[in-house]
């Protein structure tokens, strides 16, 4: 057994503001009537122990430091005899905060919303926004990290199930990549998350992504996209299957190796 | 039923069929722009809206585990909350996942929308470039255009895939920031300009293509001005 690591709790914030707030909440302060002093005291003490910690200070914070240091000393300086009301110097700090804490709540608002594809569904997978004219494709270009993206997707959805089972038999790679042939054969179109099934496990989910750079490095697939983030998908091209048709099966299980 | 593609003046109970089979079909909301378009303008928008408020009351009598929705200026019919769990599921993929950094800046650019990035960052106190491009990923947010300041920065906006994922008819049926907060923290703030927009009871969706990238009216929501 390891020793358990000692840990520090310490909230994280967002920003500033979302520290100001946290203080003025634990203090049961009104925002209106912040006491100056105690928070500015306690803000301070704060970024010290987040430097102690070695946490990086982003500047946002060292720039309301000074905002309530600067506060401070205005509370300090006696009030100036003049017909003007003086305003006080802790709207400086409390005007922004409740704008802020309003979009807080905006948000919150949002939260509670029954969100599509999270709490309620349509009809049809709705991350794939139906391309309109399918036949004009006009080709995005498609980077290998948007690939690695979209990769790492389908593995993520793979690690969040958890199977005690360890799968005995793996897919080699060659199988594999007959099993998508067949399917191309009779698929056109095809969504990239589509050929996952993370259920199968981690080692099939790669050897499906290997399966399909091959099949797009032989000419039997397109890899898209039909725009910018809209999901990546695979094409069949009829021309190369009708070539390697001609033979028999495709040669494709020499230069790829053994099973995973 | 079968007969002759659309017959002429169908009677109301007829027209809540045809609705029904081109809200079933529909993987998107069906504006009733676009609903009159296919009945070839043989019904009135008003007659739309009358039988989509039918076939709505018809399916919530049903007691259903779907129910049509009024969303982004057109209909849908989504499931119940209730059974999110379950479809989600059946789901692909991952169900939509936002940071509280997210919805935050979300809420902003709904609420001040056009707006920029700069008003983003001194509304929230700290960065948000990297919060921007995630909602842009995600569709949530445009770039509306850009503002006649130095270096002409961009100005950003929600998108309808906004309205469609919060289901919200549309811009006018967020609430106002008044209404979501805390009564007795609002009551002190002095803007005066409450209730902006209160919900107003169905009015007339403008015409809307469901095209994605498509323009929303980003005016009146504003409120909070300095």
């Amino acid at each position: 057994m390891e020793e358990a690591p000692v840990q520090v709790k310490l909230p994280v914030f967002e920003g500033p503001l979302d520290l100001l707030l946290h203080l003025i909440h634990k203090n049961e302060v009104d925002i209106y009537d912040i006491p100056v002093h105690t928070i500015t005291q306690q803000y301070l003490e704060y970024l010290d122990l987040m430097k102690a910690l070695n946490i990086e200070v982003a500047g946002e914070f060292l720039v309301m430091a000074a905002t309530l240091i600067q506060i401070k000393s205005k509370m300090l300086l006696p009030a100036q005899e003049s017909d003007q009301e003086e305003e006080d110097p802790r709207m400086e700090l409390a005007l922004p905060l409740l704008e802020y804490l309003r979009f807080k709540e905006a948000a919150q608002w949002l939260e509670g919303r029954p969100w599509l594809e999270r709490d309620v569904f349509s009809r049809g997978e709705n991350d794939d926004v139906a391309p309109q004219g399918q036949e004009e494709r006009p080709l995005f270009n498609l980077s290998l990290f948007d690939l690695i993206d979209a990769f790492r997707e389908v593995m993520d959805r793979a690690a969040q199930i958890q199977e005690m089972t360890v799968p005995l038999e793996t897919v080699s790679l060659n199988d594999r990549i007959a099993e998508l042939m067949d399917l191309f054969r009779t698929e056109v179109n095809l969504r990239f998350t589509e050929l996952f099934d993370p259920r199968s496990g981690l080692s099939a989910v790669i050897v499906t992504f290997l399966a399909i750079l091959e099949l797009a490095r032989l000419g039997f697939i397109q890899i898209f996209q039909e725009a910018a983030f809209s999901p990546i998908r695979l094409a069949s091209r009829p021309e190369a299957f009708v070539v390697a048709e001609d033979p028999g099966e495709p040669d494709l299980a020499a230069p790829l190796g053994e099973p995973l | 039923m079968n007969g002759p593609p659309l017959e002429r003046n169908p009677d109301q109970a007829e027209l809540v069929r045809l609705l029904e089979a081109l809200l079933f079909a529909s993987d998107r909301p069906l504006s009733v722009e676009r609903i009159r378009e296919v009945l070839d303008d043989e019904v009135s928008v008003k007659e739309i809206r009358l039988a989509c408020g039918v076939l709505r009351a018809e399916y919530d009598r049903l007691d259903r585990a779907f129910e049509l929705t009024e969303v982004a200026g057109g209909f849908q019919f989504r499931t119940r909350a209730e059974y999110g769990p379950l479809v989600a599921r059946l789901r692909q993929t991952a169900p939509l996942r936002l940071s509280k950094a997210a919805l935050e800046s979300l809420s902003i650019v709904a609420y001040k929308q056009p707006v920029l990035r700069a008003e983003l960052e001194r509304l929230r106190g700290v960065d948000c470039g990297g919060v921007i491009k995630a909602l842009l990923e995600r569709g949530l947010v445009r770039i509306l255009g850009r503002e006649n300041l130095p270096g002409r920065p961009l100005t950003y906006g929600t998108t309808r895939h906004f309205l469609e994922v919060f289901e919200l008819k549309s811009l006018d049926d967020l609430p106002s920031l008044e209404e979501i907060s805390l009564a007795d923290r609002l009551e002190r703030i002095e803007t005066g300009q409450a209730g902006l927009f209160d919900a107003q009871p169905g009015p007339a969706p403008r015409p809307k293509e469901p095209d994605p990238g498509e323009d929303e009216e980003p005016d009146e929501t504003d409120l909070l001005n300095d």
